[in-house]
């Protein structure tokens, strides 16, 4: 992109590996880091010891596991659209991606409407969840279907108002101008360490953590795949390889909405105070970013494992009595604050 | 409450033991109420209570037992066969018993506390909260027809004892019509608590502990010599 | 004892090997949605099957099926010895076996006047508290595991750790200890175990801390139990419901202090909680106290400890003379009674087994009545059941 000129095709191989890795390494991360590890630390035990050094390859054998294993079509289950489902999800990680800046020209695409078409995108994932619950013909994977769509539609709202106080204050829709916006920003006149939106914007980065943690299906909101309640929802069916990539899914799209939180308030690829060439920043970046993006996970998967689980009725309470309007008010306290100073 | 369950032995009916009167009361609660129905009553001291009603009046105890006895609590509904069992007690039975055994016969059927007629009682109980008085009542069912009245109109929770006593007893309960099995398949057939259901699985095998009996390090003596059982330490 | 069975018989016994095999039967009705959990089903610790008629999310009508793990204890009471029985009511409920030694051995001792020395009874006593202890420590953890909270349970089972040790290092079981003789004990407690004992249960007592803050201190466990499920205390009362589920309706009854029936509470300075709402969150509070009631209580019967011997005089062979008796005692789950019918035989001639579990799980059709699914589970977990407790 910048020394080398690459044909078109190249480029475009490049790119694909590029969202690949940019998918499974933020996934494969979390599932070791947090799900793995973290959580077993956090409950006294050690987790998984034996494949590789502290138990780092068993990611590679639950892959081998879920590959192996027979995949099961129920009698009933409406065949295409089941196996059309877990792709649906996945899809709709991989193009949530492809907005994401990792550095100063370190991206797929740079589009004025970045995180606009992100929010877009993420809730593609949705039909594909609400097919695989009505397609697997079972009553486990109806309910959780259902509830997976009216919790994923109920907290898209807040997510997005929550956005909308961050774009208020950049001033653009584009990521890459929002993480400048960040860098080079000031606080009521401070320009110290830039403006990670963060500060200015505690309120909305709760709430979108919040929202991500719904959007996430994770506890507490993880009703759509409570397990003890209705086994594990839509995906109760799925076995093989596709469970598995609705696992990959469930963990990328973390990892994807960590990004976005990262880059949304936490600054992005740019490091406070430090000023780099853009050809160091490229390779930098995406390394800074991960960091980030760890410490948003960090704080996802910290809740998940500590509380319940709310009820379904109670979670669109949340979102409706709680959420919005908290978001809504910080929308307004943004605007009149951007007009002030 | 008096319980001195562990120094009182069962047998024990000397009359130097003063009756608790709290049970006595309790008893003439049901006299009063149920009149003639009260066939026969046992009180062991600082043990028990035990109330035999007649066949009808078995729906009435409840109400008394829940209404003017104030032992609102319901325990338990069951029943017992009093016929022996044709089979024995397996391990001390020879492995050359006929299967199947001859049936006792009907008269071989002795009642326990309280006495009774009839092959089968059903037995319940019920108590006071807040105490441990109880009371067991037992009625008894007729041998021809076993049917009794129903418990569930007093205690909701009788519905699901007498569900169990219908499958493993084949007692019906007039007025509950959901009797349906409660542990067994729907098409099981059998009462496996009456004495002569035999329990298959010892049938197909006999009990290997029936050579398990060694005697005790040092002692070549014969069972009914007490021994001090235990090391002390 | 060989010989030919009738083909009824031969049936009748492939129909009860075959039950497990037919586990979901059509249920599909007319209106609304039938949802069939269990049994097998992770919320389910056993194989309990609820059926539930739906209207959306909201249950319109529920059924409780049970049987999936019927051993017939009372039918195999009859042909066994005494001290085999004793092994065997270990597994009715397997999480505080000790518990269910019990009161078929004070029922055996009564019926043959035999008094247990008073260490005995102590240590009874003590045992009898540890496997409090056992279960409803994991019944916390259990609770918050079926709320969504993955992280208590794993604190349960790692602090039931110590409970179960002491347990072992006394009876050489962890889960199944048949320690209890009539007339006695089988062993006496080993050096230094008293010193351990007080450690875990310090340890413990922490625990109860920890729960308390991280699972019943919790906004979202408070909303998914505050005010679901209850039930009344005459209702409760009319379905025989005992144990925490009794006084988490408010009634003040415990057998362990209302009844004397030989062990050492009335020597020990306790107290019994109860909660007057009804709810999943008051039954669930009142097992919390009673860990914690439990653990104090331990804690006196290690000091106070009696010297003596440990056995009563008893024959080696142990005949019970005939007549009837039943003693009950406020076991973890609830109330747990045998009516023993003996006739002066090696064996008794008819058990009854009263358990806990099977009348607090017979109220659940009635308390499911218009609740949510998610509420299905919180209810059936506050209710606290083990299967072996209800199938027998």
């Amino acid at each position: 992109m910048t020394a080398v000129e690459l044909s078109y095709w190249q480029q475009t191989v490049f790119r694909v590996l590029g969202v690949l890795v940019a998918v499974i390494l933020p996934a494969g991360g979390f599932v070791y880091v947090f799900l793995f590890k973290m959580m077993s630390f956090m409950q006294s035990r050690l987790g998984p010891m034996e494949a590789g050094p502290y138990g780092s390859m068993q990611l590679l054998a639950e892959v081998g596991k879920f590959l192996q294993k027979e995949d099961i079509v129920p009698e009933k289950a409406d065949r295409r659209l089941f196996f059309l489902a877990p792709y649906i999800v996945l899809a709709s990680t991989f193009l949530l991606l492809v907005v994401m800046p990792f550095g100063p020209d370190a991206y797929f695409t740079n589009l004025d409407t970045g995180i606009f078409l992100a929010m877009g995108l993420s809730s593609i994932s949705v039909i594909g969840i609400l097919i695989a619950g009505w397609a697997s013909a079972s009553k486990y994977a109806l309910i959780g279907g259902l509830r997976a769509a009216g919790q994923l539609i109920a907290y898209e709202l807040p997510m997005v108002l929550a956005v909308v106080g961050v774009v208020i204050q950049a001033g653009t829709l584009n990521l890459q101008g929002i993480v400048t916006a960040q860098h080079s920003g000031e606080i009521f006149g401070f320009g110290g360490i830039g403006n990670p939106f963060i500060i200015t914007q505690l309120v909305g980065f709760f709430v979108f953590l919040t929202a991500t943690q719904a959007e996430l299906t994770q506890t507490p909101f993880d009703m759509p795949v409570a397990e003890s309640e209705i086994v594990t929802g839509y995906i109760t069916e799925y076995s093989g390889l596709r469970f598995l990539l609705f696992f990959i899914g469930e963990f990328a799209t973390a990892g994807a909405f960590a990004a976005i939180a990262a880059t949304l308030f936490l600054g992005g690829w740019a490091v406070p105070f430090v000023d780099l060439d853009d050809d160091i920043m490229n390779i930098a970046g995406p390394l800074v970013l991960f960091g980030k993006m760890m410490l948003v996970g960090f704080l996802i998967f910290w809740v998940r494992f500590t509380f319940p689980r709310f009820r379904e009725d109670q979670l669109q309470a949340f979102a409706w009595k709680f959420l919005i309007p908290i978001s809504l008010v910080n929308i307004l306290a943004t605007m009149v604050l951007k007009v002030a100073f | 409450m008096a319980d001195d369950a562990a120094t009182d032995t069962a047998v024990d009916e000397a009359p130097e033991v003063a009756t608790d009167e709290e049970r006595e009361a309790l008893l003439s609660v049901f006299s009063a109420e149920l009149g003639e129905a009260v066939v026969a009553h046992e009180i062991k001291p600082g043990l028990g209570l035990w109330i035999r009603v007649a066949t009808e009046a078995w729906p009435a105890a409840a109400e008394v037992a829940a209404k003017a006895a104030d032992c609102g609590w319901f325990d338990f509904l069951s029943a017992i066969d009093w016929l022996p069992s044709p089979y024995g007690r397996y391990e001390d039975s020879s492995l050359d018993v006929p299967f199947p055994p001859p049936m006792p016969d009907r008269s071989a059927a002795v009642p326990g506390y309280t006495g009774g007629d009839t092959r089968l009682q059903v037995l319940a109980s019920a108590a006071r909260m807040g105490t441990s008085l109880r009371v067991l009542l037992k009625a008894d069912v007729p041998d021809d027809d076993p049917v009794v009245g129903t418990w569930i109109r007093t205690f909701a929770g009788a519905a699901w004892h007498e569900r169990e006593t219908a499958e493993m007893f084949g007692i019906r309960f007039g007025g509950n019509a959901d009797l349906r099995n409660m542990y067994l398949p729907t098409e099981f057939e059998g009462h496996p608590l009456r004495k002569e259901f035999p329990l298959l699985a010892r049938v197909v095998k006999p009990w290997p502990g029936i050579v398990d009996v060694e005697p005790m390090p040092g002692g070549g003596d014969d069972e009914d010599e007490a021994t001090e059982g235990g090391e002390e330490s | 004892m060989t010989g030919t069975l009738t083909e009824a018989q031969q049936l009748a016994y492939a129909n009860a090997q075959a039950a497990d095999g037919r586990v979901n039967v059509d249920l599909e009705t007319d209106e609304g949605m039938t949802l069939n959990m269990g049994p097998q089903h992770p919320a389910t610790h056993g194989t309990l099957r609820v059926i539930a008629k739906l209207d959306g999310e909201q249950v319109v009508s529920a059924d409780v099926m049970c049987g999936y793990m019927h051993r017939g204890y009372e039918k195999l009471c009859e042909v066994r010895s005494y001290p085999q029985i004793n092994t065997l009511v270990n597994r009715i409920d397997w999480l505080g076996s000790f518990a269910n030694e019990v009161p078929f051995i004070l029922a055996a001792e009564q019926l043959m006047g035999v008094e247990a020395p008073p260490r005995a009874m102590w240590i009874r006593t003590l045992f009898f508290e540890l496997s409090r202890i056992a279960n409803l420590s994991l019944f916390i953890g259990d609770l918050a595991l079926q709320l969504g909270a993955q992280t208590p349970a794993f604190y349960a089972f790692r602090d039931r750790e110590f409970v179960l040790n002491q347990i072992e290092s006394v009876t050489g079981g962890r889960f199944h200890p048949n320690f209890d003789r009539i007339g006695g004990l089988k062993d006496d407690l080993p050096k230094g175990w008293i010193a351990d004992t007080k450690a875990a249960m310090s340890r413990l007592r922490a625990y109860c801390d920890e729960m308390e803050d991280l699972v019943y201190g919790n906004e979202i466990f408070q909303t998914r139990t505050r005010g679901i499920g209850i039930i009344p205390a005459g209702v409760a009362q009319s379905y025989g419901l005992s144990g925490a589920n009794l006084r988490g309706s408010g009634v003040d009854w415990d057998l362990r202090r209302d009844a004397n029936i030989g062990l050492a509470y009335d020597q020990l300075d306790w107290k019994v909680w109860t909660h007057p709402d009804g709810d999943s969150f008051s039954r669930s509070w009142v097992r919390l106290q009673e860990v914690r009631e439990a653990t104090k209580m331990v804690d006196q019967l290690c000091d106070g400890m009696p010297a003596g011997p440990i056995m009563a005089k008893v024959p080696r062979i142990i005949k019970v003379p005939e007549g009837e008796a039943y003693v009950v005692t406020e076991n973890p789950l609830g109330q747990m009674g045998y009516y023993l019918v003996s006739k002066g035989d090696t064996g008794p001639f008819r058990v009854k087994i009263r358990t806990a579990s099977f009348n607090n799980i017979s109220v659940v059709p009635w308390v499911l009545r218009g609740v949510y699914v998610p509420d299905i589970i919180a209810i059936l977990a506050s209710l606290y059941f083990i299967l072996g407790d209800i199938d027998k």
